[in-house]
């Protein structure tokens, strides 16, 4: 199977802060990682490759660091890799990226599977896997927890929903984003290191991929961002220390009071 | 302190060093008191290609030594040498194969270990034959094509868990030492079987067994180097893992320390850190200079084993004597400075003191690494001109 991976650099959420002035992230500073969810993506292609032969390669759009997520993942097993980088690409919304990975995605030749994480943790949009099948005219499944089967040309997967999942059968190729429940990522390995280590990439610019400009970056983001606020706290809180038993045995006595219960 | 490592060396330590606190020291606790063979963490050992650190490329490994294998296993021993003993043991059981194999057996069995999909192991103690391995019962009786083997191997670290198992056996018995042959034997081979598995103080989690032989044949092409030699063969596989049992000791003392200096920053007595009294810094200074001084010996002897020098001997048991002695130390002291909270299962370093004692058994109690080191100073002695 030949399987692209969407993947996205993010700030490592452990070490996140919020600028109180601007409700903006910090991200001076704060370590960059592989999105989260990007790694469950990574680990269901390198196991399908295992398990099927064929080749996953990892794409990703960002400032030329991010070639820094490349490694990670060729570290995890992944073959070949594409970092879409340009100063044009700046500022890019959900719908101006989904539209350049889409590029590149095509870039990269006939594919039978493109899978992403469901969603980033810096933006928690979840639209760009959407996004891609769009623009690469793919049929899409959202929040796959397992990939049953893959044959003839068809894969059986099923989709978390709110209150259990779904048997879905899609054709391929096809885009798919993952849960967390769908594996557990691997740890690099030695060799996959040495061979991150030793990889040189050269980004590909808005022309290599042949972008059109008013469809990247700021200029083919729809979306504007009016305010960015922390909801409020709420007020009116009482926090009952204690014990365990003596907590129990005052809460229970306040929401009597309250006549809750 | 920098020991000046390599890239290379940097990344697999920190790939261990990952490992380690990700995989094995959530569960470290657990697989003590179920006393589980940690077999998810050998699997991860072998997706990041761990277990072929020592062995050569041509043979699917990565092409490293007995040092860039100290540095893995001493990872792993900060956290558990439960865990690191079965990831070790492999070694042990594959050095013989490395060292003694013709192509054939090399190509056969070097690659299942070095990717992790089998596990070694490393038969040589017997019930009457432990420091005196002159002692050997076993046998093995050429008939046709095949070696018989029978007798009863016993304390076998990966014993049941592992498939490829390198064994000592009598070929000649009435010549003694010069009588021994060591054989290649796989699980599931009829008439080889396994006793039950030993209930220990520590590294409960690794596996011991007895390998029982009744009447077990094994094809002739199993045996490893020539009739008579498997005397040699347990020597000089000694002499290269042995380190590793230094290795396993420092990386078990500086997790104790790591524990300790973390402890007694927050325990308060008298209103103040703990840490504050001269009593727990200059024990504290003792643990930490003895536990650097052993792994500048064992890095060293590592080292020098890795530049392949005709006798190792002296130096191998060196590394392993004064490292193991220092875990002891250094984790006894680790226990008492923690005081109540130390001697309860509850936190690791009672563990670490249980799990410590081995270090100074295994592969050569250490009265007998001083008898090897004796006998090397009386041979150098001698040899000298006057």
């Amino acid at each position: 199977m030949n399987i692209a991976v969407c993947v996205k650099q993010v700030p490592d959420a452990s070490e996140v802060k919020i600028d109180k002035a601007t409700g903006t992230m910090v991200r001076e500073g704060v370590p960059a990682v592989l999105n989260p969810f990007d790694a469950y993506a990574v680990e269901e292609a390198v196991r399908l490759k295992e398990k099927h032969g064929g080749k996953v390669s990892a794409v990703t759009m960002g400032p030329p660091q991010a070639g820094e997520v490349l490694k990670h993942v060729v570290a995890m097993g992944a073959d070949d890799v594409m970092l879409i980088s340009d100063r044009a690409f700046a500022g890019a919304d959900t719908w101006a990226t989904s539209y350049t990975l889409g590029l590149g995605l095509k870039k990269l030749g006939p594919l039978d599977l493109v899978i992403c994480g469901k969603q980033a943790i810096d933006g928690d949009t979840a639209q760009v896997g959407p996004g891609v099948a769009e623009n690469l005219g793919l049929p899409f499944v959202a929040y796959v927890r397992r990939i049953v089967d893959v044959s003839g040309g068809k894969m059986r997967v099923e989709r978390l929903i709110e209150d259990g999942y779904e048997v879905v059968e899609v054709s391929l190729p096809a885009v798919i984003t993952v849960v967390k429940e769908i594996n557990a990522p691997r740890m690099p390995s030695l060799k996959g290191k040495m061979k991150a280590k030793s990889l040189e990439i050269k980004p590909l610019s808005a022309q290599d991929i042949g972008a059109e400009a008013e469809k990247i970056g700021l200029a083919g983001s729809p979306t504007k961002v009016m305010k960015v606020f922390s909801p409020p706290p709420k007020g009116n809180r009482e926090k009952i220390d204690g014990a365990p038993e003596e907590q129990a045995a005052r809460l229970a006595e306040k929401l009597k009071a309250l006549k809750i219960i | 302190m920098d020991y000046f490592l390599t890239d290379t060396q940097a990344e697999i330590r920190n790939l261990a060093r990952q490992i380690a606190h990700e995989k094995v020291k959530p569960v470290r606790a657990e697989l003590d008191e179920k006393e589980e063979f940690p077999w998810e963490i050998m699997k991860v050992l072998a997706q990041a290609d761990l277990f072929g650190l020592y062995i050569p490329e041509e043979y699917g490994g990565f092409g490293g030594g007995a040092f860039e294998n100290c540095l893995a296993v001493e990872e792993l021993s900060r956290v558990c040498i439960g865990v690191s003993v079965s990831f070790a043991a492999s070694g042990l059981g594959a050095y013989p194969i490395l060292l003694f194999g013709n192509e054939e057996q090399k190509k056969k069995y070097l690659p299942q270990i070095a990717s992790g999909q089998r596990l070694a192991a490393f038969g040589l103690t017997e019930a009457g034959a432990g420091s005196d391995a002159g002692g050997t019962r076993t046998t093995a009786v050429l008939d046709g094509n095949e070696y018989v083997i029978n007798g009863t191997k016993q304390w076998i670290t990966n014993g049941g868990e592992a498939e490829i198992y390198t064994v000592i056996a009598m070929t000649n018995p009435a010549k003694g030492s010069r009588g021994a042959s060591a054989f290649i034997v796989e699980k599931g081979t009829p008439g080889f079987s396994f006793g039950k598995k030993e209930k220990k103080m520590g590294i409960r989690s690794s596996a011991t067994r007895e390998l029982v032989f009744e009447n077990c044949r094994v094809p002739r092409e199993n045996l490893l180097s020539k009739d008579g030699m498997g005397f040699l063969v347990a020597m000089k596989t000694l002499d290269k893992s042995r380190p590793g049992i230094g290795a396993q000791a420092v990386g078990l003392a500086q997790g104790a320390i790591d524990e300790c200096v973390e402890y007694a920053r927050e325990r308060r007595q008298f209103e103040q850190p703990i840490i504050s009294f001269q009593a727990i810094q200059h024990m504290l200074a003792d643990m930490c200079t003895q536990t650097e001084a052993a792994r500048a010996l064992v890095y060293a002897v590592a080292k020098f084993i890795d530049s392949d020098p005709k006798d190792v001997s002296k130096a191998s048991a060196m590394a392993k004597l004064f490292a193991s002695d220092v875990a002891m130390k250094v984790t006894v002291d680790a226990v008492q400075i923690m005081g109540g909270y130390g001697y309860m299962r509850e936190y690791p370093v009672e563990k670490m003191m249980r799990d410590a004692k081995i270090l100074q058994i295994y592969e050569g109690t250490n009265q007998i690494q001083r008898n090897v080191i004796g006998a090397a100073l009386i041979k150098e002695a001698a040899g000298k001109k006057k």
